[in-house]
């Protein structure tokens, strides 16, 4: 049986493996129950900083601490972190201070909470800001291996995490996780379904689906956004001829954006994109969110379809 | 005031009832603050508000933003009293394509005047409201209800300062003090200090009362309407118990955001006297 957890749960684990580090602190804006940095809480308060319900005041107090030389570990809701996004922009991102920024429950998939608390635009966002290392991976293994990554960076990253829990795919698989550089999950010839976050999973059952209609889909976990793996997308054009990006965010400026922009200016092959259309959200189950959105496994592999009758 | 300080308990409790059916049957949702403003709304509506519910966007009601926007369930309970919307209509309550959606939201819900769900965002679209009633010259009022956790958002200071500064009679907000937010208590998240003092250096018109106190309540709202504090913004500090009516709720930061299990679900319709233990 396939293990289920949530990204978030990786990301917490991870904080309390970087505790080592007398350098890393950690900030809360009320949610740390939900984002998984309780956990670093309990275990070191005295190297964890509230700060209330005030997202803006986190973020420098955050580039304060990194310009001592600390390494913050900053964390609300994806959605929140937009709140803060000029004090990421000209306090962290503009003078490159190593301030880390996850977003938890971001994404459609959160549920319930409904169209405020989903947020379809915080990739794009800050992928817009030079220094900015974006990532968003799809289980609770990669988002451990990631995270602790990050000290060794040297510059601002966001990490959007998500609220439910999804297949594990990197059970054992760890130390092919990097910074910067996809994984492919299954190879394919026909088509490559470039995904992240909780549409890999979705991606891999599309990719199940194809088989069946007799297309062989590759298909590429691409955690990382920013900086993008702009080598493997070239062999995937030179090895599939076609390409799919499935992401649970706006068409507009995340993966797919990011990919398409990569194309334009390098190689080129067809490219459909799988993403929320341009639209809010509204209260469901996760589940259901997908299908609302267009963006589960289903909509990837016909979208797949059409990106092969276009080669 | 033709009604009774016995029928707004009355209609407070059957409130109650409906916060705690919504969650438990999504499974999820905020019943803390819900129970904790509950008695402040029932006493609002059913007394103060001008509004028409068969008329929900009349150009001249009274403005209501639930600025903590999560607590959801009692706004959608004392929209369904009033008759905005059905009884019906709160099985939505977390449901796809339902009115009564996570967070108040005014593009789904008769009623509803503010799209809720980011915190601190409530009170600058109240005064917003408030300018807008002054341009039109309206005698309607803006009422903002805001968390204290909330009160921790800057934005929040920004509106104040300003709706001081623009003197708007007719801004009129109440704050549901309960000492919880979402992670545990205020005291350990973010020490709050003199907050009455904060306000009145602010500019506003202050008073505190017990939020389940109807009398104090009523007073409370006759402090807001009154017309020497017309002058400029005031505020009402009600405090309140999060999970008020619900004994294993009360106090407790983990109802926050959970809903009961079976067995707490009845006992709480026992407490709150829809059946018989
Ligand atoms: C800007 C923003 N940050 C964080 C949250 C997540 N959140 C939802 S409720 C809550 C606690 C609110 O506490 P309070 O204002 O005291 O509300 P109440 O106790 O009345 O439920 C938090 C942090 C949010 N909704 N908006
Ligand atoms: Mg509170």
């Amino acid at each position: 049986m396939t293990r289920m957890a949530a990204t978030r749960d990786g990301y917490g684990q991870a904080l309390l493996d970087l505790a080592g580090n007398p350098k890393v602190v950690v900030l809360e804006a009320d949610l740390g129950k939900s984002t998984k940095s309780l956990h670093f809480r309990k275990a070191h308060p005295e190297r964890t900083v509230s700060c209330g319900i005030g997202e803006q005041n986190m973020l420098l107090v955050g580039a304060g601490l990194a310009s001592a030389g600390y390494i913050p570990f900053a964390s609300t809701f994806a959605i929140f972190t937009e709140r803060a996004f000029e004090q990421m922009r000209n306090g962290v991102a503009r003078p490159n201070l190593p301030v880390h920024l996850c977003g938890s429950h971001g994404g459609t998939h959160t549920g319930t909470d409904g169209s405020s608390a989903q947020s379809i635009e915080d990739l794009a966002v800050f992928r817009t800001l030079p220094n900015v290392v974006v990532m968003h991976p799809c289980d609770d293994v990669s988002t451990r291996a990631l995270t602790m990554q990050l000290p060794a960076l040297g510059k601002p990253s966001y990490m959007r995490t998500a609220r439910n829990k999804t297949p594990v795919l990197y059970d054992g698989r760890e130390a092919e996780i990097q910074i910067g550089k996809g994984v492919v999950l299954e190879e394919g010839t026909d088509v490559a379904i470039i995904a992240c976050g909780v549409l890999v999973s979705e991606a891999l059952k599309a990719a199940d689906q194809l088989k069946q209609e007799g297309v062989s889909a590759c298909v590429v976990d691409m955690h990382t956004l920013k900086p993008l793996d702009g080598a493997l997308i070239d062999r995937l054009v030179e090895q599939c001829g076609a390409l799919v990006t499935a992401e649970d965010h706006n068409i507009i400026g995340g993966l797919g954006g990011a990919v398409a922009e990569h194309l334009v200016s390098n190689t080129f092959a067809p490219l459909e994109r799988v993403g929320v259309p341009d639209r809010f959200g509204e209260s469901g189950q996760a589940d259901e969110m997908l299908e609302l959105m267009q963006i589960s496994a289903p909509h990837i592999a016909k979208a797949a379809q059409r990106a092969l009758t276009r080669k | 005031m033709s009604t009774s300080i016995e029928e707004i308990e009355e209609i407070a409790r059957k409130c109650r009832v409906e916060i705690v059916k919504m969650v438990y049957r999504a499974q999820a949702g905020h019943p803390g603050g819900s129970l904790s403003e509950i008695d402040l709304l029932a006493a609002l509506y059913a007394t103060r508000m001008r509004v028409r519910p068969d008329e929900p966007k009349w150009n001249d009601r009274d403005r209501f933003i639930l600025s903590k926007g999560h607590a959801s369930p009692g706004m959608y309970a004392i929209l369904a009293e009033m008759g905005f919307i059905s009884h019906e209509d709160l099985k939505s309550y977390r449901v796809l394509g339902g009115v009564c959606q996570g967070h108040v939201d005014m593009k789904w819900c008769p009623g509803v005047d503010f799209s809720a769900g980011s915190l601190g965002m409530g009170l600058s679209f109240g005064m917003g409201c408030a300018l807008a009633a002054r341009l039109d010259n309206s005698d309607r009022r803006s009422f903002v209800m805001i968390g204290d956790g909330e009160m921790q958002e800057g934005s929040v200071w920004e509106a104040a300062m300003a709706a001081a500064h623009h003197e708007l009679g007719n801004l009129k907000v109440i704050l549901d003090r309960n000492r919880i937010q979402n992670d545990d208590f205020c005291e350990e998240q973010m020490r709050m200090f003199d907050i009455p003092a904060k306000w009145k250096a602010f500019g506003w018109n202050v008073k505190e009362i017990d939020g389940h106190n109807m009398q104090e309540v009523m007073e409370g709202l006759d402090f807001l309407e009154a017309e020497e504090n017309c002058n400029g913004p005031s505020i009402l500090i009600a405090h309140t118990i999060k999970g008020g009516g619900i004994s294993y709720m009360e106090n407790n930061p983990s109802f926050h955001g959970a809903a009961p299990n079976e067995e707490q679900y009845n006992q709480a319709m026992i407490e709150l006297g829809e059946v018989k233990a």
